[in-house]
């Protein structure tokens, strides 16, 4: 997957169609734009080659079964209030 | 005035929009339900208001203007460049950030530095830097409505009336609405810009006899076929333009976004469907904006097209103020709403105009930002939640809304359009440079809050410094000038444009110097404890 976003970072860099000026595709497109529009399409389909294959689904376990929502609501409180949670901190703990 | 009257009517649903979320909120007094919409956005909610948050006025209005003088360059810059980086960040970070934020509750990115790298004051000057570049945005967003109001009116609604009503609609639906309400109303104005963009391209099409006939006449003079390809543009500039969207995730607006998902499933549509979405706004607005230059049954645009010729052919002879006087006019930021008050019928003019407010008022997600950043990373972090209680944090985000929404609207009435300009397009390269931030709190264990500090300062550092130098040396009216050269090689270019270095935009060596400053400083300083270390990466 790192390859494929790699290759497509560079194919950004399309100097090849630099000054193609009067090239047009269907009679009035300039290819430059056409490869672009093109070129926006191939990323959607490489992030949904992404979303199946390289989803981060250990994150979800981490933050458990309740953050998955309860009955269609999310719950309103953390799950788990971290000891340095900023809000909670005192004046003294700061540093300087 | 049909057009304006229908613009009035769409403004009258959008406050609409946002006292009904206001009304379906059952935790008014909670700061999650009010900053965050507790959590609880739903898949398209979530992909059409991130999109629209993204999507400012510049989407549809300085697209076209953009592209009207630079030509086609304009969506390689910055469309499909946004369309591969912003996804990939969102799925590499977005889902990060909303997974600790989740887990520790976090409601803010600076709240998470702080627990990340054990800091206090560290994080209030994040605060500061990250507030300091966003509040040009939202003052450029009352201007916006302002002008936008005005042309669309024809004139008719005077630019303090424009500029007044939509920051006074802007700041209902954010006041009421909080997070929820702001998602809904953004979500409304994506779905409205997106049909937008196609409607404006079949009507102006069919306007102006099909487009085949405007590009075989854009081909034939020597002055417009460069308007076809790219040339107008250096490839390092365009190089050099792929860092800017990595300014998104790091404008907080967008961090704290990424924490109301309900699910993460819910990033899936919106890294698949971000590309998609941005093609069907971006390519109509550059092509309409390109196709403008052969609309000379339009006095106005033949007025800038001029301009632009005389800039080109007599610019080094004129003053300064002249040559300002010109660049002014060849300003293309209006082309689109021009060609539609040419070729559209006025009750259609009149909502595509309403498509074009929807991008203007982006700028509520930006005031809710702030107000959310300052009730927590501020307010609350400094002892008012616990001393005043839940509820008075959120009337204290309230207040902030109203207050710094009077506070841009008095500067808009004030001050010059093009300031705000600047320091909107220096706030990306700002963001970009914070990115680094992002990255190593998720992703480097050894990162310190000294390697934070260091990167935040250079970030304001230069970004001040890039501001204070376009200021001071004014821009050439014709090739680039070197400011500082060594062996030949140029080193500093103020450019008309803007400044280069090494030929590069400045947001390329801000970043890396941002991320080398993190590094260094970070390898030389202590490292957090491991009990915080072991929150953050599981072994």
């Amino acid at each position: 997957m790192v390859i494929i976003v790699g290759v497509l970072y560079v194919l950004h860099q399309d100097f090849w169609f630099w000054r193609a000026a009067h090239s047009l595709v269907f009679g009035f497109l300039p290819v430059g734009l056409f490869y672009h529009a093109c070129y926006t399409i191939a990323t959607a389909v490489v992030m949904l080659l992404i979303v199946k294959h390289a989803w981060p689904t250990e994150l979800e376990e981490q933050v458990g079964d309740e953050a998955s929502g309860r009955a269609g609501e999310a719950p309103g409180h953390p799950l788990s209030a971290s000891p340095l949670r900023p809000v909670a901190r005192n004046k003294e703990d700061v540093e300087h | 005035m049909i057009p304006a009257l229908v613009v009035f009517a769409y403004l009258g649903v959008v406050l609409y929009i946002g006292i009904f979320a206001f009304r379906k909120s059952r935790h008014r007094e909670e700061a999650e339900d009010y900053f965050l919409a507790n959590r609880s956005l739903g898949p398209y909610v979530f992909l059409f208001s991130l999109f629209g948050t993204n999507m400012t006025a510049f989407a549809i209005l300085g697209s076209s203007g953009h592209a009207f003088n630079n030509g086609i360059v304009t969506f390689g810059l910055m469309a499909s460049s946004s369309a591969l980086i912003i996804p990939l960040s969102l799925f590499l970070i977005g889902t990060r950030v909303w997974a600790l934020g989740k887990k520790y509750g976090f409601i803010t990115p600076v709240q998470m530095f702080r627990d990340r790298w054990e800091c206090s004051h560290i994080g209030t000057v994040i605060f500061v830097v990250q507030a300091a570049l966003l509040i040009p945005y939202i003052i450029i967003g009352v201007m916006g409505g302002g002008t936008a109001l005005g042309a669309i009116s024809g004139g008719r609604v005077p630019y303090w009336f424009g500029g007044a009503l939509v920051a006074m609609v802007v700041m209902s639906y954010v006041f009421f609405g909080g997070m929820r309400g702001t998602a809904w109303v953004n979500t409304f104005q994506t779905i409205l810009f997106l049909c937008f963009g196609a409607i404006a391209l079949i009507v102006i099409g069919i306007g102006m006899g099909g487009f085949q006939q405007s590009t075989e006449g854009l081909l034939g003079s020597p002055g417009t076929a460069s308007l076809l390809s790219r040339e107008r543009i250096s490839p390092l500039f365009f190089f050099s333009y792929t860092f800017i969207p990595l300014s998104s995730i790091a404008f907080p607006h967008i961090t704290i976004f990424c924490l109301t998902a309900r699910k993460m499933n819910q990033f899936k549509k919106t890294v698949v469907l971000y590309p998609v979405c941005m093609l069907a706004l971006w390519m109509p607005c550059v092509f309409l904006g390109v196709m403008a230059n052969r609309a000379t049954d339009v006095p106005k645009i033949q007025e800038k097209i001029e301009a632009r010729r005389a800039l080109a052919t007599a610019g080094p002879t004129l003053s300064a103020d002249e040559r300002e006087s010109l660049r002014q006019k060849t300003n293309g930021d209006d082309v689109l709403l021009l060609l539609l008050e040419r070729y559209a019928p006025l009750w259609l003019a009149g909502l595509l105009g309403a498509g074009i407010m929807a991008a203007v008022m982006a700028s509520d997600s930006q005031i809710l930002a702030l107000s959310t950043m300052f009730t927590e990373d501020v307010f609350a972090f400094y002892g008012g939640k616990k001393r005043f209680g839940e509820a008075a944090q959120v009337h204290t985000g309230r207040l902030f809304i109203v207050l710094i929404t009077i506070f841009a609207y008095a500067v808009a009435l004030r001050a010059p359009q093009n300031i705000f300009d600047l320091a909107v397009q220096y706030a990306f390269s700002g963001y970009s440079a914070l990115s680094p931030l992002l990255v190593a709190a998720l992703f480097w264990k050894r990162s310190t809050k000294w390697g934070a500090l260091a990167s935040t300062v250079w970030c304001a550092l230069s970004v001040a410094a890039v501001a204070v130098f376009q200021y001071v040396v004014p821009a050439p009216a014709g090739p680039p000038v070197a400011m500082w050269s060594i062996d030949g090689v140029e080193v500093l270019t103020r450019t008309p444009g803007g400044t280069a270095v090494f030929g590069l935009m400045p947001v390329v060596p801000m970043t890396i110097v941002s991320a080398l400053l993190l590094i260094v400083v970070s390898s030389l300083t202590s490292r957090p404890g491991d009990h915080t270390l072991k929150r953050y990466f599981q072994p």
